[in-house]
């Protein structure tokens, strides 16, 4: 079963091998790696997220490593967890990298010692960064303690901040139409806290829960489920789905050459992707910032256009009056 | 000291009048009554020197006590001197301990302070207290002894706990304000607000921003509801979007506002609420907390913009295209604080959106560089220089900085009181040209004449102290990090700079020489802060043998050899070396 806790202590993963991008640290930041998509035949199969807590060796943690735990109890240090997310694409050709390293080993332990309740006058001691590689044009950090000058609580505070959603969240993709517009909410979870830049491979987000969907597509008796937080923007979602369905469209169809991809998003192929908002109406995915998607969506369907056509402009207008347009 | 007589002000010259004490102009009830009007410390200190009878009528009359270093005075002599004290601000810890460069329990606790003050100042009514250890026990003090108490302000200090808060809600009856800026204790739930007594109703001041416990909404909102004075809210991240439209219906009057938590589902209709609340906030000069916002619900703010004067970001990381389009609604602005994931695209939205604009801070999302984000550079700055011509207050942390870029940018901008530029990379040149970044300094200190605080950074030789001595003339506050060659930069500092107060240094190549090259000067300082320099305490002996009347405190890390000083602080004094200074520090 998949945990579905980001929170260290990690996640387990089952299934298929997974892929896990993990970045090196030593021994102070913790990081968390999303991987793997499974695909099984089950009906109520469910596309399983791993997160693995990555130290060191880039292995599959489940316990909280005693690093982490140690400074979560020194009190008043921050750590910080990352993770980027993979889409389908990464899944083909990488296995295993360890990025390099750039920032030193010292400063949590420093922070740390300066932090604890130190009565003898230790928390001056300077440490110096050992970082075999670092971005060109960045001399490597030295960590000293009290450099840079900027006050504990506002590091805390950064630390936890939940990123906002970056403007490339809706310039990403053209589908997505810069209003601002909110659905109706019930009380589902709050699904914010996501961003990423897809442009930087380095790009870390926040995870926050697991979003499950159900997806159907016409035709296909068995559905799927999807993790909505595991994706950032329609295009990757749209992969997925792709990555999904593909193989049981050609088994369906017959084909001998199946088209490469089922271009959900782009209105042209012969399926459109929809999905039920919270009020029960059905809508074509893409209209609307991603963030709002998903507060709203319950489930997904991937429909023949030919049965589409009840979600035309008709449909949008009466889902508007339920909208409120920010401009 | 003197000390002189402390006779009744009016006593010795009642019976005489104007015309019959040729050296006396005014009798003792005039000089008191102008005096009354004299606020200023600095203002009143000089009064008390010019004549005896001056000092008398001064002495009686001030009723506002400014100490900016506790240990520079005693409770005992402060009491003999000021008989009617009614609101006190005292300043602890040097400054680098807000950086974790002292340890904890190194002093500054009030409680000595208030053990005096609740015998000679029963009407004491106002406390602001600044990087102090804050016990319970000396909140449950404050609570009890003061009966008109008013105002609390606690900045940068620790020690206590909701116990101590609660006590004060529970027994001031006529508080107006409680004010924990920057204080954070981990310790503090948040149950002391449930402590303010049904029929408590004078708040005007709430700040718990930085207490990060839960808190009761309903005994919050109960007690808004119930203070019609409110003007400053600051809420702590625990509140929620539509608790904080509650909270402004309430108090619409409200002048400053720190909201809480700024991310949340919102119903349309709730979404229109919070609006609404918004845009019924018509005095709205300050405005700050928003954590976690973002592009979905900023516009909530717009509607209370207009006049705002101070926005601070410095808790929401936003980025260039919802600042600037946030800035669009801020025409007033004069003073801003922003975090670095802005970029110089948004700085430049400052420079076209914020002309009014005199107060700029740029913090770094990533100190420690882990994410190699751009964060701002030297062209946001001259962005912000080009477009705000009455910037006169900067803290900017960036990773790259010009010679030439700085030069422009006082060129833009001569009237700079406080220039806080801060490199992060220790040591680092003009990104541009390879140099010292001495020249850049040298045209603040040349250009910026009313320069009253400096904070240098970057590669810098003595040549940077050298302008600094010559040019800085009403520079008060100056702090180096590893800069300089030699102790003649930190000479030339001493030497040049007459009006200087503070000056702390870490990591500098200064040693005894120059340590003790000040040594005069010091007692014309509040006081001085050397960290990982070169001085010895052989060097700090001498200074402490010569120069009786400063405390030469010194601190060596574990581990160190003793014949190095790692940390010393100097500073003048009238109360002789301190009684509670715990073992770490040697006091020479």
């Amino acid at each position: 079963m998949l945990s579905d806790n980001p929170r260290p202590g990690g996640a387990l993963i089952s299934g298929r091998p997974m892929s896990i991008l993990s970045r090196e640290e030593e021994n102070d930041d913790n990081y968390m790696v999303i991987s793997s998509e499974e695909s099984s035949s089950y009906p109520d199969s469910e596309l399983e997220l791993g997160l693995a807590l990555s130290l060191g060796g880039g292995g599959k943690g489940k316990s909280k490593p005693p690093a982490a735990a140690a400074e979560a109890a020194a009190g008043g240090v921050y750590w910080e967890r990352y993770a980027r997310i993979l889409t389908a694409e990464d899944f083909r050709s990488v296995v295993s990298t360890k990025a390099p390293s750039s920032s030193s080993s010292s400063s949590s332990s420093t922070v740390t010692k300066a932090n604890n309740n130190s009565t003898n006058g230790c928390c001056g001691t300077k440490r110096t960064a050992e970082s075999p590689t670092s971005p060109p044009g960045r001399s490597p950090i030295s960590q000293v303690v009290g450099w840079p000058p900027v006050r504990t609580y506002r590091m805390n505070s950064l630390a936890n901040a939940k990123s906002p959603i970056t403007e490339d969240f809706f310039s990403a993709t053209d589908k997505c139409k810069s209003n601002n517009v909110i659905t109706s909410l019930d009380n589902k979870t709050n699904n914010g806290g996501i961003v990423t830049d897809n442009s930087t491979a380095n790009e870390k987000v926040f995870v926050k829960k697991s979003l499950f969907v159900k997806v159907n597509m016409d035709g296909i008796p068995i559905g799927r489920k999807v993790d909505l937080n595991a994706h950032s923007c329609y295009q990757t979602l749209a992969r997925s789905l792709d990555e999904m369905f593909r193989p049981s469209v050609s088994l369906l169809a017959k084909r001998s050459s199946v088209e490469e991809t089922l271009r959900l998003l782009d209105g042209l192929s012969e399926f459109v992707l929809t999905y039920e908002d919270k009020d029960g109406d059905w809508m074509l995915v893409g209209d609307v910032p991603w963030q709002l998607f998903l507060i709203s969506v319950r489930r997904l369907r991937i429909m023949k256009k030919t049965e589409a056509n009840g979600l035309g402009p008709g449909s949008h207008e009466k889902n508007r009056r339920q909208l409120t347009v920010h401009i | 000291m003197d000390h002189p007589s402390e006779d009744s002000p009016s006593s010795s010259d009642k019976s005489l009048g104007p015309t019959n004490h040729p050296q006396l102009p005014f009798p003792d009830e005039v000089l008191e009554k102008v005096l009354s009007f004299v606020n200023s410390h600095k203002d009143r200190s000089s009064v008390s020197l010019v004549r005896k009878d001056w000092y008398n009528a001064e002495r009686w009359t001030r009723s506002k006590l400014f100490i900016g270093n506790c240990y520079s005075v005693s409770p005992e002599i402060v009491a003999r001197r000021f008989p009617r004290i009614k609101s006190v601000t005292l300043k602890g810890k040097p400054r680098f301990s807000d950086f974790n460069m002292l340890p904890r329990d190194w002093g500054a606790n009030v409680h000595p302070w208030l053990v005096m003050f609740a015998k000679v100042y029963p009407f004491l009514e106002e406390l602001r207290l600044k990087r102090m250890t804050v016990t319970d026990e000396s909140l449950e003090l404050l609570a009890k002894s003061f009966s008109g108490f008013k105002a609390l302000s606690l900045s940068s200090c620790d020690g206590f706990t909701e116990n101590g808060l609660k006590a004060l809600a529970s027994h001031c009856r006529n508080l107006t304000e409680l004010d924990i800026q920057d204080s954070i204790s981990e310790d503090v739930g948040g149950g002391w607000l449930s402590s303010f007594p049904e029929n408590f109703s004078s708040l005007e001041v709430l700040n718990f921003a930085s207490l990060n416990s839960d808190i009761s909404f309903d005994d919050l909102e109960r007690l808004v509801s119930r203070c019609k004075s409110l003007r400053v809210l600051k809420v702590n991240e625990t509140i929620s979007l539509d608790q904080l439209q509650r909270l402004l219906v309430h108090a619409p009057l409200l002048t400053e506002l720190g909201t809480g938590s700024f991310m949340q589902e919102l119903t349309p209709r709730q979404y229109e609420e919070v609006e609404t609340a918004f845009s019924n906030c018509k005095n709205l000069e300050a405005l700050s907390g928003l954590w976690d916002a973002n592009s979905l619900y900023l516009p909530l703010l717009y509607g209370a913009c207009a006049g705002l004067t101070f926005l601070n970001l410095s808790d929401a990381p936003l980025q260039s295209g919802d600042f600037a389009n946030l800035l669009v609604h801020c025409p007033n602005l004069r003073r801003l604080w922003v975090i670095d994931t802005v970029e110089d695209k948004g700085l430049e939205a400052v420079g076209s959106s914020c002309p009014l604009l005199e107060e700029l801070r740029v913090f770094p999302a990533d100190p420690y560089d882990r994410h190699h984000r751009d964060g701002v550079s030297e062209s946001g700055f001259l962005a912000v220089s080009h477009g705000c011509p009455k910037l006169h207050y900067v803290l900017y942390f960036c990773r790259r900085m010009t010679n030439a870029a700085v030069i422009t940018i006082v060129k833009n901008c001569p009237d700079f009181t406080h220039f806080r530029l801060c490199i992060m990379t220790p040591g680092q040149p003009d990104h541009l040209t390879n140099e010292p970044m001495d020249e850049a300094f040298g045209a603040v200190a040349k250009t910026c004449t009313k320069l009253k605080r400096l904070s240098v950074s970057g590669l810098l030789t003595d040549v940077s102290f050298e302008y600094i001595g010559k040019y800085a003339k009403n520079l008060e506050t100056l702090s180096v990090a590893f800069a300089g060659s030699s102790d003649w930069g930190m000479q030339s500092v001493l030497e040049g700079c007459p009006k200087l107060r503070k000056l702390e240094i870490r990591d500098c190549p200064f040693g005894n020489t120059a340590l003790l090259s000040g040594k005069l000067k010091y007692e014309t300082m509040r006081s001085l802060w050397m960290s990982a320099c070169n001085v010895t305490m052989k060097g700090c002996g001498i200074l402490a043998r010569e120069m009786p009347r400063l405390n030469v405190e010194v601190i060596n890390d574990e581990g160190s050899d003793g014949s190095q000083a790692d940390k010393v602080y100097v500073y003048r004094t009238v109360a002789g070396p301190r009684r509670d200074a715990p073992g770490f520090v040697l006091t020479l």
